[in-house]
Order: structure tokens, then sequence, then C-alpha cells
């Protein structure tokens, strides 16, 4: 999970990586206010996670706390590359006198931490690493070892800081290590990490990705999930304990295992490209198990996108076996009946793999008139494909 | 042959007594392979359908010669159950447990590498079998038969699809290695393995987006593999920031694209299958050409 800007500078502050006092707020009023409590100038910032927020004029300095009512203002609402800003951080305003860079990331290559610095911070960081590769420093850090005192030092040369300020990045850096660590964080950056005029090293941005898997021993995970930016389906689906991404597409899906979902929503868009241009309208792995209930689940996240023409069951049997996954689709729609959900979209099953032959003679003898049983796969996506189409076109 | 696993193969369960551990120690003994212990903390003399439990994988390995550790602990103990293979120099770890945060499998995998005794595969993966001679994990033996294809996958359910596609000629061993950002095998691992096999005759490799293992696995074969490889890459149509599934498969900016990696593994000669049907197809004629 990415987290907005005020997020990371909260898990800065919990830290002690030094950075500027600020507020996040909603409303302008409130920008007015927290800019009197912290006194100004200040800087108002549009909350998105998208970057180039600066130039779509998503980031405003303000003298004063009216001044700073009247940028939330106009900072508020406004789209920043189909982001729609709905909070701002009022933070402190503060003179640079010099920019740098500082990181660490998962590097999955190596299979293990990087970390990443540079004297020349304040740009993309993906513009000096093409343009001037000599200024940005790469160095392993080991996990089990983590960054030590000697490791920032190392680092801190590496990108060749100035020697007089080398006592302060080496304290950020192990500071922001311990960010990394104990947030299980798989990225922490700071873009720009500033001097000021008086000598002080401090974080005025900052960019942080958790590790969705740690979510069960982080303090405040789920308050730092942004309910805002996601999808209405997916937060129904996630209430379901299901694992689905919204798509902008016709065909729902439904699959079991990551890989084969996504081949899935592949072989789908190939066979649209036949078919008026119809695209998958989801991501929905419901994984190894698919019980009945599950699959009702899936089948009502999916049946309820108004989006979806007609919807795609690809399961392969593996561990599974493909009667009980039948039965699993016959009694998923059973019980949408029952709760009185009206089904009137086509759904397309291929099922193959352990018992394959007796899954698919359940659905043939069940007869239900929205169900159309194909062998393979790649037939099933043509077909599905087709009904798709024309149930667009008929609309 | 076959790689890393065969018929001498003595396989350990951490956390047999679990649903999970249980239900898939049943199925591995019935597909043939020798399961000899079983290991659950605290839980020492008692057994699952008569075979041993143990405190410690130290105490089953002295007890058994087991010589491979399938690990279904959850996510929350993992690491210290990995580590506890490691210390007790176990050939192979096989980590089938999904959901591990990675700065836990970052660390096992660093103490793997530290002890050198260890080979892990996965987390977050079926697990790893060589049809007819055993099975580790919780593939299902009965959808390939023994065979001289050896066939590597980030995907569960695409590894059962490919097997099942080539059921015909069967596979030397099937590697699921797992769909997490840090993995302990990679599919250079296994091409690696596989190209040294005198018993694999070409190799299936199942990729999908996320980070660069399909590039660098393209690098190696240009210069370490003379055996026919035919590859398959999911996720062509995966939106950019959006996690699909594994932990592992999300497209960041322009880095990890599904054709990326196909363009990267059909520069080197490599074979790539639009469907994984096509990909079968494309197997199945090198196999009949030979």
């Amino acid at each position: 999970m990415d987290l907005y800007e005020y997020q990371a500078k909260e898990l800065f502050v919990k830290h002690s990586v030094p950075t500027t006092p600020g507020s996040v707020c909603t409303t302008a009023d409130e920008a007015e206010n927290i800019a009197a409590a912290i006194g100004t100038p200040v800087v108002v910032k549009a909350q998105v996670k998208t970057g180039g927020r600066g130039k779509a004029g998503g980031v405003k300095l303000a003298a004063d706390p009216v001044e700073a009512k009247a940028r939330a203002t106009d900072i508020l609402g406004l789209d920043i590359k189909g982001h729609t800003v709905h909070r701002v951080l009022v933070a402190q305003a503060s003179d640079i006198a010099e920019e740098y860079y500082v990181s660490f990331l998962l590097d999955r290559a190596n299979r293990c931490f990087l970390a990443m610095a540079s004297v020349e911070g304040g740009v993309e960081i993906e513009e000096v690493a093409a343009n001037n590769p000599d200024a940005l420093a790469m160095i392993r850090v080991d996990a089990l070892e983590g960054c030590t005192e000697a490791k920032a030092r190392e680092i801190v040369a590496a990108a060749k800081f100035d020697p007089k300020i080398a006592d302060q990045v080496v304290n950020v850096l192990m500071k922001l290590w311990t960010v990394l660590v104990k947030e299980d964080a798989t990225l922490v950056e700071v873009n720009p990490l500033v001097l000021t005029p008086e000598g002080e090293i401090l974080a005025l941005d900052g960019k942080v990705t958790i590790d969705d898997n740690a979510a069960y021993r982080l303090e405040d995970y789920e308050g730092m999930v942004d309910r805002e930016g996601t999808d209405p389906i997916e937060l129904r689906a996630k209430e379901f304990d299901l694992n689905y991404v919204k798509l902008d597409g016709d065909v729902g899906i439904i699959g079991n295992g990551a890989g084969l979902v996504m081949s899935t929503l592949d072989v789908v868009a190939y066979a649209g490209e036949e078919f008026g241009g119809v695209k998958p309208a989801n991501f929905l792995d419901i994984g190894g198990g698919a019980s009945a209930e599950v699959m009702a689940n899936g089948l009502d996240i999916v049946l309820n996108d108004p989006q979806v023409q007609a919807v795609l069951v690809n399961v392969f049997g593996g561990i599974t076996s493909c009667d009980a996954v039948a039965n699993g689709i016959l009694q998923g729609l059973a019980m949408l009946a029952e709760k009185g959900v009206s089904i009137d979209k086509p759904i397309v099953c291929r099922i193959d793999g352990n018992n394959a032959e007796e899954g698919r003679r359940i659905l043939i003898e069940a007869n239900h008139p929205l169900i159309e049983i194909v062998d393979t796969m790649d037939d099933a996506a043509r077909r599905v494909a087709e009904l798709a189409s024309a149930r667009k076109a008929g609309k | 042959m076959a790689i890393w696993l065969d018929g001498n193969s003595k396989i350990l369960v951490q956390g047999m007594t679990g649903s999970e551990g249980t239900k898939h120690t049943r199925r591995m003994i019935a597909s043939g392979a020798q399961v000899v212990a079983g290991v659950t903390p605290g839980k020492a003399g008692q057994d699952v359908d008569g075979i041993p439990i143990f405190n410690s994988v130290q105490d089953a390995m002295a007890a058994t010669g087991a010589n491979v550790s399938v690990v279904f602990v959850p996510p929350k103990f993992a690491k210290a159950a990995v580590i506890e293979a490691i210390d007790a120099r176990i050939p192979l770890a096989v980590v089938i447990t999904e959901g591990i945060p990675v700065h836990d499998t970052a660390e096992f995998f660093q103490y793997a590498q530290n002890s050198g005794a260890t080979r892990i595969i996965g987390p977050n993966c079926p697990g790893i079998i060589s049809p007819g001679l055993s099975n580790a994990g919780i593939i299902p033996a009965d959808i390939t038969k023994p065979g001289r294809i050896g066939l590597v996958s980030k995907s569960g359910t695409l590894t059962y699809q490919m097997m099942y596609e080539l059921r015909d000629f069967g596979f030397s061993t099937c590697v699921g290695i797992g769909g997490d950002p840090i993995i302990g095998t990679t599919h250079i691992d296994c091409l690696a393995a596989f190209e040294a096999d005198p018993d694999t005759d070409a190799i299936v490799m199942i990729g999908e987006i996320g980070g660069d293992a399909e590039e660098r696995a393209a690098a190696f074969i240009k210069d370490n593999v003379t055996k026919p490889v035919v590859g398959y890459v999911a996720g062509f149509t995966a939106p950019e920031g959006k996690t699909m599934g594994h932990a592992g498969a999300i497209v960041s900016g322009s880095a990890g694209t599904a054709a990326a990696k196909q363009e990267a593994l059909e520069a080197v000669g490599v074979k790539v299958g639009k469907t994984p049907s096509e990909a079968a197809r494309l197997m199945r004629e090198i196999m009949q050409s030979r």
C-alpha cells in the first residue's frame, strides 16, 4: 500500500526523522486554523498518490492564514492526473540552501535492501539516474545487518555529502531505516531532503510503501487504508475477503490462482479484439478452495458491477475437484437468488483438471438458463467476449 | 534423475498438525512421497496417520534422516520455522505459506545464504514435484506422469494447467517458485538445474508481471542454456500500480510489464506463447520433433 505524503510524514515524526511541522485537513477553514497554529509562512500541498503535483498547481506557498485558506480552496477538488484532491497538508515553509535525495527500498533482484542517495535532490530521481548516474550512490543493505552507523557512513561517503553535514545525514539515514523496518515498508523515500540556511537537515517530502502482508503486526494499518481513493466495488470485495481488482471493461472474470486469473484477463482481452474491443472488467482470484460461499460472494461482486455484460468463470481444479466447483457455482447462484439478487447476465464456465468431466456433467444437468459450458480456456474467452459484446450492443 | 527432489527424498512437514499440514501430508503420501516426520513444537510423541511428530527440525532429522522440509506454518511464525530448518542444516526447505511479510523473507533468505546449507523454494508457492518419484508441497500429483520436460513457474494454477496440457509427454520435475517479491529459488536456479539434468530435454518457463526475474532469466538462457525453452508470461492487461493477487505481481511505472518480459525472452530465442495453450502447443512441437 502506497501512503500519502502526510501519512509518510506522520511515520517520520513517530520515528524522530527531522521534518517540518504540519497537519492534514479536508477543508479550507481547517487549513487556515492549522496555518495560524503552526506559524507562517506555510506551504499548502495537495495529497495525491501521483507525481507532478507541483506542475499541476497542487503545491502553493501562503504568507498568512488567510492566504492559506485561499490556496487550500484552490487546491481542494483539483484533478491531478485523474486523482481528485480530497486533502491538503499544511506545513511550515522552510528556506532551502540545498536539496538532496535519500531512500531505502526492497531490492527484488538481489533479494536484499538497497540504499540510494544523491546530493542532487529535488528533481525526479529517475532523471538523475538516467542523465548523471555517477551522482546517484546505490549501496546494498543486508537484511540481517540493517543500516548500521558504519553502513550509513558508507552511503554518505558514496553520495559525496559535504563532511560538514555528514553526521546529520547519517542520523537521518539510520532513522529512516528504523521507519523501513518498524513499519514493514518496502520503500522509504525522501525527496527532497533539505539543508536550511541555518544548517538544519529536514525531510520536506516523503514517500512510503507498506507491505500489506505485514498488516497483522502494524499498529495502525487499517487507519492508513485509503477508503475515498479505493473503488467502491473493491471495498465491498475486501469485506468478503476476496482478492479483487476493478478494471475498466465489460467481461467479469472469476478464476482460481493469481497466475491463471492474470492469464484469463489476457486471453479475454485478445478475444475481445475480435468482438468490438470488449475487455475484462476485473481481476478476481477466489483461491484454491473455491467453496460455494466464496463462489457466491465472487459472483455477487462481479454480477453487481454495472459495467459487466457477461461473466467468465475459469477454474482449473488442482486441489479442489471440479465437481465441487460446479456445485459451488450452482449453489452460489441459488444463494444469490435467495437474497433476491436478480441475475440476467450470461455466465460462461470453463472448468478443467481434477474430475472435470463430473463437474461439466453437473452443470449440464442443472440446465441453468444463464450458464454455458465451454471446454477450453481460449474458446471460453472467445465465447464470453462474443456474449458481452452482443449484450452491450443490445442495450 | 530430476532436480532437487527424487525417490530418495525424505520429507518432514513443519506444521503437520495444522489442518493444511495434515491434509497435504496425506496427499503427498498418496502420491508416493516418503513423508517421514512432522514438526510441531510441544507435540513430540504424537503422530499423524502413524507419522511421528517431533518438537524440532533437528530432532526430526536425527531420528528419521529427513532431508527436505515442507513448511505450512502460518505467516506469523514462518520466519522462525524456516530459520530453525536452516539451523538444522536441512538441504531443501519448501515454504508453502502465503502472506509472509517480505522483511521476514528477506531475513530468512539472507540467513540461508549465510549458512550455505539450505536451498529455499518459495514462499507463497505450490512446491516441487518430480512425478513418479516424490512430491513436496501441494501440487496435485495425478495431473501428469513422469516425462522429460522441466517446468518452472511463479504461479500455482498455471503450473497445473501446463502440466495438464502436456500430460501425454510428462515432466521430469515441476517447480512452483512462488509469486512473492523475494523468493528463495529463481527461474535462473531452475534453468541451470534443468540444463544440467540428463533426464530433462526441454524446459517450460512461466512468468508473470512484476520485477525483472524473467529478463534476467533471458540473459542467463542466452549464455547458459542449450536445451529448448518455451515461455509464457501472464499479465499483459494488468494496469500499472495494482497488485494482481500475488504480492510480487505489480507493474511499477514502466518496470515489470509482461511485454518487456516477452520481448527479452524472444530476443534470446525462447518461443513465447500468447496463451498457456499456445505455449503448450509450442512445447508439443519441440517434443514431437525430437
